[in-house]
């Protein structure tokens, strides 16, 4: 639908707890800019969360959930474990059915989804931990691979079957002692990341939770990827600290040095995906771009100036020509009494989305 | 075909929209000749069904690949074949929490493998609709008809309706996502026939034309809201029960599980109205030998009423309709007159035996007789069911 459905009623809005307010008054929505960068002071999409201090898979969610390009318009599968625990703080549809079958859920949603709404676009994501993606539910994961599902599929790895107290899984590594491999595990990492690949994805990514604009960049390609050509997958290490005798501050130091080993980067991205996404840049540079460069979705330019100088045709200008290349585009300038050197302010706000917003702009 | 084809008064295929009412009690029929899984097509085609996946089991097959041909006619909205049951019915109700008026099809060991799935879909109040074909479990491996998978189905807090033929099949189904989508209702419905009996038995059957549809589902008048992202998501909360382990969470579940089962209590009435009743009684109706039996069963009961009052002794046979909700009334009522009561029954267990016995304890002075039992595959001849009666009304002298 939209955003709309985030509007609270004017007659409760006095009863409403100041999270929800918060939704509506200072998040950030799909035709707004979003972005790591809402972080620092937007409202969050995650209202707190209930893992253990420090968990890197807490950050890795609040990454991903800044990332998303609709939020309005996404619905979060999840499946049993550490994950399931986050989901109800989450202020979007989100689902929990049962451990594994996360894929087949998602597959429904997305079919009927589509059949429902012609012409809009829903985005349908999966969020699961290791043992719900790669072990009890491999089986839905990798057929919804095989039928080109159009939906993202985000495996939390922390090796470990942590909700359940720290058993081995398909994803730990070779030798790990823990819990039901009490002589340490006999058989290599499950190479998940490459079985998408083989399966049918578009675009497979390994990476850890280390760099946050990293996280973005990779969770929006693959949500635009899978909304048009086919299934997406990321496997993103969140290290269980509790399990591996880490604190709370040490989680960021473990991904950092295992980006260098067991998750150093791995990128698949199929011929047609790459097409795409070299189309889409294109397009809409300024929305595929905007969490690792200066460009973003809406530039607002300010212009002060003394009457004379040239600063409101200027603005007029730059609008002109946003709006000849097919951009959207608003200038407005503002002035007193039309006097050669009285100061002017003009102002020229260009975007890839409609601009509703009019008058002065102070923030750029 | 798109759902935008539908308008007020047609569907996406063009049929015109009637009521429930109209399609199952007024509208014209003429006779056709086919098999249950024929007519579960034929049902299907005038549900304005949005969803439906599948995975082949026999003896149902049949049914899921001709769901598959209506969607490819235009009918059903999405179809596809699922990787196994348990994918299946989770991609079922996938379609169902998306708002979409869902049905699937399946049978014995895919029941079973699937069955983690039955009490998420009541816990999730979707109105998917299950049409189960009763098949035998596994081992030894037997695809013959044996209905104790329904066992398992009792408490999974879905509604379980028994079909006895093709046309209560043709009917059931219908009546069933009716019954199913009411706002005070609004959980999944398990509509049973038993396999190769009623599946692939080619019989007589009334059915209105192939013009007229039942309304679209509207999943905006659901208790729960659609996971479309359409309306405000209700689902969300600061505080998941799963984290704690105190009284709250303990009466949130608990309360949630008696609502589920009220639920199904609720649909009572609706189920009166479209079902005709839930148990139909035949024979004489103030017998004291009175059969009571669901599905192929209380087919053999009739025949063996009939061989009975040949003999000059008076039968009656209680069908029940409905297995959840239990209709534990109409039993007790159409049971006033009895002194014996035989439950014949498809499988080894005697499930129904023993629901009619839990029902009837303290309120009836009949004596209750869970045999004849077949199972495995056999046929119950009507000789079995008159030696079990001889036997019991002649004790001394035997059948």
């Amino acid at each position: 639908m939209s955003v709309d459905i985030y509007k609270i009623n004017p007659e409760f809005r006095d009863i409403m707890p100041k999270d929800i307010i918060d939704l509506e008054d200072n998040a950030t929505w799909g035709v707004e800019k979003r972005g790591i960068s809402d972080l620092t002071d937007k409202k969050e999409l995650l209202e707190e969360h209930s893992l253990c201090a420090g968990c890197p898979e807490s950050a890795a969610l609040r990454y991903i959930l800044t990332a998303l390009p609709k939020p309005e318009d996404t619905i979060i599968v999840n499946s049993t474990g550490c994950t399931s625990l986050m989901f109800p703080h989450i202020a979007l549809h989100t689902v929990h059915s049962l451990f594994g079958n996360q894929n087949a859920v998602a597959s429904g949603i997305k079919r009927a989804l589509e059949w429902r709404f012609p012409d809009k676009v829903k985005d349908v994501v999966v969020l699961a931990g290791d043992g719900a993606t790669i072990d009890i539910g491999l089986d839905y994961t990798l057929q919804s691979f095989f039928r080109q599902e159009k939906i993202t599929t985000i495996c939390f790895d922390n090796e470990v079957y942590a909700n359940t107290g720290g058993q081995e899984s398909g994803s730990t590594p070779k030798g790990q002692v823990f819990k039901m491999a009490p002589k340490g595990k006999v058989f290599d990492k499950v190479r998940m990341w490459e079985l998408a690949v083989t399966s049918g994805c578009q675009y497979s990514v390994k990476l850890t939770a280390s760099a946050p604009k990293s996280v973005a960049k990779v969770v929006r390609e693959a949500i635009f990827i899978a909304r048009e050509l086919g299934p997406t997958y990321i496997h993103l290490y969140t290290p269980c600290i509790l399990e591996i005798g880490l604190s709370a501050s040490e989680g960021l130091w473990e991904m950092k040095e295992q980006d260098k080993d067991r998750f150093v980067s791995f990128k698949y991205v199929s011929d047609e995906a790459a097409a795409y996404l070299k189309e889409l840049k294109k397009i809409r540079s300024s929305i595929m771009s905007r969490d690792t460069s200066m460009a973003k979705d809406s530039i607002k330019i300010r212009m002060p100036a003394l009457g004379g100088q040239g600063a409101v045709t200027a603005a007029h200008i730059a609008a002109t020509a946003a709006d000849t290349e097919g951009y959207y585009a608003v200038s407005n300038p503002f002035f007193g009494a039309e006097k050669r050197m009285a100061p002017s302010e003009s102002y020229t706000r260009l975007a890839t989305v409609p601009i509703f917003d009019r008058g002065g702009s102070y923030i750029s | 075909m798109s759902i935008k084809d539908m308008t007020k008064e047609k569907n996406w295929s063009g049929q015109k929209l009637v009521s429930t009412d109209y399609l199952l009690f007024e509208a014209p029929r003429e006779k056709h000749f086919m098999t249950g899984s024929e007519v579960t097509k034929e049902a299907i085609k005038r549900c304005t069904v949005d969803a439906s996946v599948s995975y082949p089991i026999t003896p149902q097959s049949e049914a899921a690949h001709l769901i598959g041909e209506l969607w490819a006619e235009g009918y059903v909205g999405m179809y596809f074949r699922g990787e196994n049951e348990f994918g299946v019915m989770s991609e079922v109700a996938g379609c169902a929490m998306a708002g979409a008026r869902t049905v699937t099809t399946t049978s014995g060991p895919g029941t079973l493998r699937a069955m983690e799935n039955f009490p998420m879909w009541s816990g999730t109040r979707i109105p998917v609709q299950l049409i189960l074909m009763a098949r035998g479990i596994n081992s030894p491996l037997t695809i013959q008809p044996d209905n104790l998978e329904v066992t398992f189905m009792l408490e999974t807090g879905c509604m379980i309706w028994y079909a006895e033929n093709v046309q209560e099949l043709f009917d059931m189904i219908i009546a069933g996502f009716t019954v199913a989508e009411m706002p005070d209702v609004h959980v999944p419905i398990v509509t049973v026939v038993d396999g190769f009996f009623v599946s692939h038995t080619r019989e007589s059957v009334m059915l209105p034309a192939d013009d007229i549809a039942l309304m679209p589902y509207d999943p905006y008048r659901a208790p729960l809201p659609p996971i479309d992202s359409e309306m405000p998501p209700g689902r969300f909360l600061r505080d998941p029960f799963v984290m704690k382990s105190n009284y709250i969470s303990y009466a949130t579940h608990a309360s949630w599980q008696w609502e589920v089962r009220s639920a199904v209590d609720r649909s009572i009435p609706y189920a009166r109205h479209f079902l005709k009743g839930l148990v139909h009684t035949s024979g004489d109706q103030d017998a004291e030998v009175v059969f009571v039996a669901c599905g192929t069963a209380s087919h053999q009961a009739k025949e063996a009423n009939r061989e009975l009052t040949k003999l000059g002794i008076k039968s009656k046979v209680v069908k029940l309709r409905t297995i959840r909700p239990f209709p534990h009334a109409e039993l007790l009522e159409a049971t006033k007159s009895a002194k014996y009561i035989f439950v014949p029954e498809f499988n080894i267990v005697g499930w129904l035996d023993k629901e009619v016995t839990q029902s009837l304890y303290g309120k009836s002075e009949a004596k209750i007789i869970g045999r004849p039992r077949v199972a495995g595959g056999m046929s119950m001849p009507v000789e079995a069911i008159l030696h079990e009666v001889l036997e019991h009304i002649n004790e001394e002298k035997g059948a």
